[in-house]
């Protein structure tokens, strides 16, 4: 066995301990955020060089310090995954502008980072971290907020498991009373304030494919803000009710009556089907008026919607929890 | 060889890397390819486009899969998760074999999403062989490690890269992907000779070759597959070939695609190298 030139006594990897102390020394190094010209900082938030961690780590060569060949995978690191939430969140990108985005994102990702092997989890728990630190969003944390639940939606509805449609007919069988009915688990539906599906189409147009694309090459390049040419104004304050799903694998988005969106939410939940039809009427504006339930004309719109929702396919047997 | 236990006695020859922007062309036009390596992560999913892709591919191409977050060198038990889709995907696509990298990228649950390279130490060796053999066990399907670029040398190394892939195969009892791309960025980024390396590996466990292009910076070399095979490489190709006799071969473009036929040509040139003659084809190979 070849023996190589003798090395400092620290750091040594001899078992499998060792090792786990190494990677996490490494891990911790590579976790560090950029400074904004995208180099590695020298020195840790407790003052501590980083030049000599890496020195105690790392072999300098003819051409590059240790310090440098660190930062070589500190950049690529940081590069990866800010670049898959740049796809991820082209709305979100466009609402903050580039800067904000960029900070939001650094420091979600320093307090939730990637605990998946697939990158495609990576923006998971975005909605909660701006729910807990608002202000990187600000002025516009509410839309943000909304922006992040429609994108992530989406990333559900892309790929997650399609179960066995049910037909019209099996409901027609059924007691109503007890009859259950499940949504497949790609749907998502969303109470929103503000219209961020809108603004999403302006934004996207053609940008997004929507397919992941792991691989094993190393980028040098910092990720880039898309460019929109134009200001786009904000999306409006409104109330919408969205349902997010695939249809022939292609994603969709498709605004909601309140009253279908509740009947929905309500089957989601398990809600037998005429309970849930009950809670919906009461939602239902055409169906009260001057003070009169018609049910006849909420009747021919709850048949519209169950055929609409066949066609779909959004309709399951309930799971089996349920 | 070619066929032997590590690439499931296949007989493979030029493949290519199946990539989104030539999923288009391929279903549509059906071109003639002998074989797709699909990144297993890609389709480690529930449902959907990329699944659907695939069954389409699967019904007219032979697919190999390749890793990149398998992560065998990384000190923690093996995630079971990962395990149980992947076991999933190898019955989907009944890929004779099964690739990821001799490298780590993950501690205590959490993922860089990188291809790190190890210290080459006998404990770091032992950890990883196991791993291998772990993944293996459960996957039912032969494994090989392939050879990381690496822009970084640790002072706790204890030997060098192909003296710590050897003793890692040997260990595990598994396959080479050999990539000659990583080598020569490597040897570019730490001055060793690449042919020393490929001199130096146990040949018989080659299940598969990687080809790709480069780019040469100021200081570094990095492995960013957005450009055509270079010289360097395709000379190193042929003398690994010279070892292995014509092996299954993968061209990798990850960045910057040109239009499928263009990576197609470019990977078919390797084709140029499997045939002159090598001893192993001259001495009744199968291929």
């Amino acid at each position: 066995m070849k023996s190589l030139e003798a090395k400092p006594q620290h750091n040594n990897v001899r078992s499998r301990s060792e090792l786990k102390a190494f990677q996490q020394k490494m891990l911790e190094m590579l976790y560090r955020p950029l400074s904004p010209d995208w180099k590695s900082r020298k020195k840790t938030d407790e003052g501590i060089s980083v030049v000599k961690i890496a020195e105690g780590l790392i072999k300098p060569n003819d051409r590059l310090t240790s310090f440098e060949r660190l930062e070589i995978y500190n950049r690529c690191y940081w590069f990866r995954v800010l670049d898959s939430l740049y796809d991820d969140f082209p709305g979100l990108l466009a609402l903050l502008g580039n800067r904000k985005f960029l900070k939001l994102i650094t420091a979600y990702l320093i307090r939730y980072p990637s605990e998946s092997f697939t990158l495609r989890n990576l923006g998971s728990r975005l909605e909660s971290f701006l729910c807990e630190e608002p202000e990187y969003a600000s002025p516009l944390q509410e839309i943000a907020l909304d922006m992040v639940r429609f994108e992530w939606a989406q990333i559900i509805a892309f790929d997650e498991i399609a179960r066995e449609p049910i037909s019209p007919k099996d409901i027609q069988k059924r007691d109503p009373e007890k009859l259950r009915i499940g949504l497949q688990p790609y749907l998502a539906l969303l109470e929103l304030n503000h219209a961020v599906d809108r603004y999403l189409i302006a934004v996207k147009n053609q940008e997004f494919d929507g397919l992941r694309k792991e691989a094993s090459n190393t980028s040098n390049a910092a990720p880039e803000g898309k460019n929109h040419r134009r200001r786009l104004s904000l999306p409006k304050r409104e109330r919408v009710w969205l349902a997010v799903h695939r249809y022939d694998n292609m994603l969709y988005y498709k605004r909601l009556e309140p009253a279908a969106f509740t009947l929905l939410k309500e089957l989601g939940k398990g809600t037998p089907l005429e309970m849930a039809c009950g809670k919906a009427i009461k939602r239902d504006g055409s169906a009260k008026q001057k003070g009169v339930l018609k049910a006849d004309a909420f009747q021919e719109k709850l048949q519209g919607w169950f055929a609409e929702w066949s066609s779909l396919r959004w309709l399951t047997l309930p799971s089996p929890k349920k | 060889m070619p066929a032997n236990e590590f690439n499931g006695f296949t007989d493979y020859g030029i493949g290519i890397g199946l990539r989104v922007p030539h999923y288009r062309h391929i279903l549509a036009e059906k071109p003639l390819v002998d074989w797709f390596e699909i990144i297993s992560e890609n389709f480690m999913v529930e449902g959907g486009r990329p699944l659907e892709v695939l069954d389409q591919i699967l019904e007219q191409y032979r697919v190999v899969q390749h890793g990149v977050a398998m992560y065998f060198g990384s000190a923690d038990r093996l995630n079971r998760e990962h395990l149980k889709r992947l076991k999933r995907l190898v019955k989907k696509t009944k890929t004779p074999w099964l690739s990821d990298h001799l490298c780590w990228g993950s501690v205590d649950g959490r993922y860089t999403h990188d291809l790190l390279p190890m210290p080459y130490t006998f404990a770091a060796a032992k950890v990883t062989a196991d791993r291998i053999r772990q993944a293996r066990d459960y996957l039912e399907v032969p494994i090989c490690v392939e050879n990381v670029s690496s822009y970084a040398e640790y002072h706790a190394s204890e030997m060098t890269e192909w003296e710590f892939l050897s003793e890692v195969v040997e260990a595990a009892d598994c396959g080479i992907l050999m990539d000659v791309n990583n080598i020569y960025v490597s040897s570019e980024n730490h001055g060793f000779d690449p042919y020393e390396y490929l001199n130096n590996i146990p040949h018989h466990r080659v299940g598969q070759i990687h080809i790709a292009g480069h780019s040469k910076f100021e200081k570094y070399t990095l492995d960013t597959h957005d450009h055509p095979v270079l010289d360097p490489v395709w000379k190193m190709y042929a003398h690994l070939l010279k070892k292995t006799g014509p092996t299954a071969t993968l061209l990798e473009w990850d960045d910057s695609i040109p239009s499928f036929e263009e990576v197609h040509r470019e990977a078919l040139k390797a084709n140029l190298f499997h045939k002159a003659k090598t001893p192993a084809a001259s001495s009744g190979a199968t291929r």
